[in-house]
């Protein structure tokens, strides 16, 4: 099996779904030629055509919305956009269009799209690479939102997606793109969409992050069982339609939770969650439900990035206030 | 100095304002049955409109955006279209959804504000209406390249209005066409009126046809309001995306003679002087003129056509009025190919509610 990085694994999906389905189209900016601005679409041109593998003009609420045309015609159409700083323009598209077109004609119309973006900071980008418009999307009624963590969710996820007859918002964690290999198996199988994967089990403590910090929350538990406390770690993975289930079954074990999201803090997804559990698993908490986030400010540019950003030491120092509780 | 840009516009008219044909006419003018049938169309869409205007003012429908004056130009671009074709309207093109044989009872279910008005019996792959002005042009787009990717001779038909054309995505969408060669037909039906913002101040452009010309796309004017040049301009354009000739943009000139919807007052921005003088210009008595004039068509047949119209559209109304409310389980059964479990507690919630919280005809 080979060893590949998260963006390797979205190439290996791609590559994977366009071989079984004649159907499943790409485009975007510089996806063709050029093979995307993180190599996510390299190599696809070249073997499956640039009728398939389409450079777009320089449009994303085009991108977006022939996407939906494409898609209400019968293709499985992949758009890309190239920053999720980008994808802001394209929440008309998806929120009017794309989520509606099913209900509105009563199943007579669908739209199997999905929507690729790199989301999140931490690689000392330009302005407006660097946001988290994951709540945004989370919002929006008729589509999935699914953020993958590593390279074996992406491949099986993304599969997942490409293959719903829905569409799928599918943010990418631009920090992990290449931060570290896994084994990933190009087997074709798809990972289930609509559940949260537990990645750690642990009896203390709950710990449940999406995208990119899921990674710090790993390393956070790592270090937490050196200490002799045993979080339990889960990955949302699709943030809609959430999983409580798994999340309420597992505070329901530990009786505490921290919540970690590297969007800003106020009406962030933490909140969706936080929610819930106080309506649904109030009796279980023995402490206040605790959230790590980014502050309510602009993602700063480059040089204050790594302070905005939550990392391992605000994650530790949140759950020992909880620990420390009652 | 060197030029490195030229364009001209040609702008289309057959019948004048009292429907004497100009010279040249196309041979469709030499086919009075045909005419006889699109004209017979434009009276029963108008007999509709009506209808639906009454329907809302006695509070059994909702909102609606009446399309009277703009008969010649639906049922030209109807008629133009062949049923494998897609079309993407706006709020506005309810005639052409007729055209296209959408069902009175449909569209009144529709602006009745039931979904189910939007599930067409037939066509099965024309868009619902687009609210959002502008944002099916890019639509079109994904439906054209997806038919040119297939190799098939379907076309897409994008209807917008003048205000649609001052839009990112319109342009957007005529890039990309351009660009792809698309079987695409961009229709802008020109009533003159945004809500209340007229055409001068939309836009500086002398033409809005010209918007296409930038984009690298064959563009052409077409007095909307005549039913013989709009079909043919239509038939052009439709046979150039056939035969991979790529997408053309038509600007069709008419008059909003209603209202922007029934929740406007168009007194407060415009005087009844020009509308007045629209009137002068309106279609449906311009082709009943020709017809008169070509032994076509005479008055006994107008008015058991009137009749026949009355008849259907009050069949129509009383088919809508009898229909049974909408179930709760309308909002979550089409959400998603299968509801998502996240849901189901709100779905058994809606449906525990009484019947009678889902609200009357009026909206």
């Amino acid at each position: 099996m080979p060893q590949v990085t998260l963006v390797e694994a979205v190439n290996m999906a791609l590559t994977r779904a366009m071989s079984e389905d004649a159907g499943v189209v790409v485009l975007g900016e510089d996806v063709g030629v050029d093979g995307g601005v993180f190599r996510a679409t390299l190599g696809l041109l070249e073997r499956f055509g640039p009728q398939r593998v389409i450079d777009t003009p320089l449009a994303e609420q085009l991108i977006t919305g022939m996407a939906i045309g494409m898609a209400v015609e019968g293709l499985k159409p992949v758009a890309e956009i190239q920053f999720s700083g980008f994808a802001y323009i394209c929440i008309d598209q998806v929120l009017n269009h794309a989520g509606r077109m099913r209900h509105r004609t009563q199943g007579r119309l669908s739209c199997p799209m999905v929507l690729r973006t790199p989301c999140g900071a931490g690689i000392h980008p330009p302005e407006h690479h660097s946001e988290s418009p994951d709540a945004m999307f989370a919002h929006v009624p008729g589509i999935r939102v699914v953020y993958p963590s590593s390279p074996r969710r992406a491949y099986g996820l993304l599969l997942a997606a490409i293959r719903d007859p829905d569409p799928v918002v599918f943010l990418e964690p631009t920090r992990l793109y290449r931060l570290f290999k896994e084994e990933v198996d190009d087997d074709a199988k798809a990972l289930t969409l609509d559940t949260c994967f537990t990645l750690r089990e642990g009896s203390d403590i709950t710990l449940v992050a999406w995208g990119a910090m899921v990674h710090d929350t790993l390393q956070a538990a790592q270090r937490l069982e050196q200490e002799g406390v045993f979080a339990e770690v889960i990955d949302v993975a699709t943030l809609r339609p959430l999983d409580m289930d798994t999340i309420l079954a597992s505070v329901a074990k530990t009786g505490r939770c921290v919540i970690v999201t590297e969007a800003a803090r106020s009406g962030s997804f933490a909140a969706e969650i936080a929610a819930n559990l106080a309506e649904h698993g109030l009796l279980s908490l023995f402490a206040p439900i605790a959230r790590v986030a980014a502050y309510d400010v602009v993602v700063p540019l480059s040089r204050l990035e790594n302070v905005y950003l939550p990392d391992t030491e605000r994650i530790l120092a949140a759950v020992r206030k909880c620990l420390a509780f009652g | 100095m060197a030029i490195v840009g030229r364009f001209e516009i040609e702008s289309r008219q057959y019948l004048d304002l009292h429907g004497r044909a100009l010279e040249p006419v196309p041979a469709a003018a030499r086919e009075p049955q045909l005419l006889v049938g699109l004209y017979r169309q434009m009276v029963l869409a108008r007999s509709f409109d009506q209808k639906m205007l009454a329907l809302q003012r006695t509070g059994q429908l909702g909102t609606f955006a009446s399309g009277v004056g703009k008969e010649a130009l639906d049922i030209g671009v109807g008629s133009a279209m062949q049923r494998d074709d897609v079309l993407l309207p706006t709020y506005r093109e309810t005639t052409l959804q007729l055209a296209r044989g959408v069902s009175m009872l449909e569209l009144l279910l529709y602006w009745g504000g039931d979904e189910r008005g939007s599930d067409f019996a037939v066509p099965r792959g024309d868009f619902p209406v687009c609210i959002t002005i502008a944002a099916h042009c890019c639509h079109a787009v994904g439906v054209a390249y997806a038919i040119k990717l297939r190799q098939q001779a379907r076309v897409a038909v994008c209807v917008l209005g003048d205000g649609g054309t001052s839009k990112g995505e319109f342009h957007e969408a005529l890039n990309g066409a351009g660009t792809w060669r698309l079987p695409l037909v961009f229709v802008v039906a020109n009533n003159q009126w945004a809500i209340s913002v007229p055409r001068k101040v939309q836009s500086a452009a002398a033409t809005l046809a010209q918007k296409g010309i930038a984009a690298g796309i064959p563009s052409i004017q077409v007095d909307g309001n005549d039913l013989i040049a709009v079909r043919e301009v239509a038939l052009e354009a439709m046979a150039r995306a056939r035969s991979g000739g790529g997408p053309t943009l038509v600007e069709a000139l008419t008059y909003r003679l209603s209202d922007h919807t029934t929740a406007d007052d168009a007194t407060r921005y415009r005087n009844a002087d020009e509308v007045a003088e629209a009137w002068q210009r309106e279609p449906i008595g311009r082709l009943r003129n020709y017809l008169l004039e070509l032994g076509a068509w005479n008055k006994a047949e107008e008015e058991a056509l009137l009749k026949s119209c009355n008849e259907q559209v009050q069949a129509a109304a009383q088919a809508y009025l009898d229909h049974p409310a909408p179930s709760p389980a309308q909002m979550f059964d089409h959400l998603h190919a299968a509801l998502p479990a996240a849901w189901s507690a709100q779905r058994e919630a809606a449906m525990a509610r009484k019947t009678a919280d889902a609200a009357g005809h009026a909206g």
